[in-house]
């Protein structure tokens, strides 16, 4: 039942989290902890720091680390797959219609509108990452080091993340 | 995704019926792809943008690069991680149905073992001073690569001066007024259906 319920619960969070990542603690919040008493406050906090240094989609994490929490590696996946049920299913159907319609001058109009909007909305998320990444002289020189590395050595982007992982385990240590 | 996909690709139950032409994408690698993209996708969706767009337009060229512009519109109008959605609509332009299953597998695979292993470890891990020091390394290396995406990205889209305002409404809505980001991909739909200046433009996609 536990189970169900955790399916449940954050498929439910995951329906309703537009815009990704961060939009989506909120609603955890009134879900698990309000809603279903599942979590106190200060796990809740523990969830949102692993998540953010931890690799994977925060919505993700944060399901599978709460339903470990409540019900072993089972409740893990259960959560998991709770919240990225509705994600698949619309991405889909969205799919489909696009695969459908591929050929009308309508869609090509909406693309039209759509493209540049996307290309603003990737700055938007550089912007907000810069805010809490570039907070001082350091970060900034490390966000330099990043540069060259990714534009000028050309290295993978992987890569790049990984040296400065190293980088910063060595100087910020 | 057109000629460039009707290559070396057998005969796949799995695959949609509409595809014309069949995608040279194994579902094996569209796995791997997004295994790889999903254990380095820290601090949220967008660090696999550009991660996404290296491995998948650049490299293997699966997918053009306008395609991907659509992949992101799609992936940030519909609710759910974008590093998700993103997965599902790449795999299933490329492979059908198993292939949206077999990317949203590989990218939330990572996770999920990460997690696991992070919950039982909890307390050491969240108190070492050089794993908090590699993320405050791995930041600001986010936002250059962040960056480079929307510069590759914009480049072929933004090309007139309508364009360019879009995009910098949108990044001013969503930065600044904190609009969210399907309501924005919504509307600039709506204006793109509606806007006569921007027809002819909208043909060459067709």
């Amino acid at each position: 039942m536990i189970l169900l319920n955790l399916y449940l619960s954050f498929a439910k969070v995951g329906l309703f989290t537009f815009g990704g990542g961060y939009a989506m603690l909120p609603l955890i919040e009134s879900e698990i902890i309000h809603g279903r008493g599942w979590l106190t406050v200060r796990e809740f906090t523990d969830i949102v720091a692993i998540a953010e240094v931890t690799p994977g989609p925060i919505a993700v994490n944060s399901a599978t680390f709460v339903g470990y929490r409540l019900a072993g590696v089972l409740g893990g996946i259960v959560a998991t797959l709770g919240v990225v049920t509705p994600s698949v299913v619309i991405v889909l159907a969205l799919a489909m219609l696009a695969k459908r319609f591929e050929n009308s001058a309508g869609l090509a109009r909406v693309k039209s509108g759509m493209r540049p909007a996307v290309v603003g909305l990737i700055a938007a998320a550089a912007l907000t990452v810069a805010r809490v990444a570039l907070v001082d002289l350091k970060s900034m020189m490390m966000a330099a080091v990043a540069a060259l590395l990714l534009f000028k050595v050309k290295l993978d982007p992987i890569v790049v993340l990984a040296v400065s992982g190293l980088l910063g385990a060595i100087i910020f240590s | 995704m057109d000629s460039r996909f009707a290559t070396d690709c057998e005969s796949d139950e799995g695959r949609v019926p509409e595809t014309g032409v069949p995608p040279k994408a194994s579902v094996a690698a569209l796995f791997w792809t997004f295994f790889r993209i999903g254990a380095f996708t820290i601090g949220g969706g967008y660090v696999m943008v550009p991660l996404i767009q290296r491995d998948i337009v650049e490299r293997r060229g699966w997918i053009d690069k306008d395609s991907f512009v659509d992949v992101l519109a799609i992936a940030q109008t519909a609710p759910g991680p974008l590093a998700v959605n993103t997965a599902v609509y790449v795999g299933y332009m490329l492979r059908g149905i198993r292939g949206a299953m077999a990317s949203a597998a590989g990218c939330i695979l990572p996770s999920i073992i990460i997690i696991l292993v992070v919950a039982a470890l909890f307390d050491q891990i969240s108190s070492s001073n050089y794993v908090q020091a590699a993320f405050a390394g791995i930041r600001p290396a986010v936002v250059v690569l962040i960056v480079s995406a929307a510069i590759k990205i914009g480049r072929p889209v933004v090309r007139s001066r309508v364009e360019l305002a879009l995009a910098a409404a949108a990044m001013v809505l969503v930065a600044f007024v904190r609009v969210s980001p399907a309501l924005v991909v919504t509307a600039a739909a709506a204006y793109g259906l509606l806007a006569r200046s921007t027809a002819d433009n909208g043909g060459k996609d067709a």
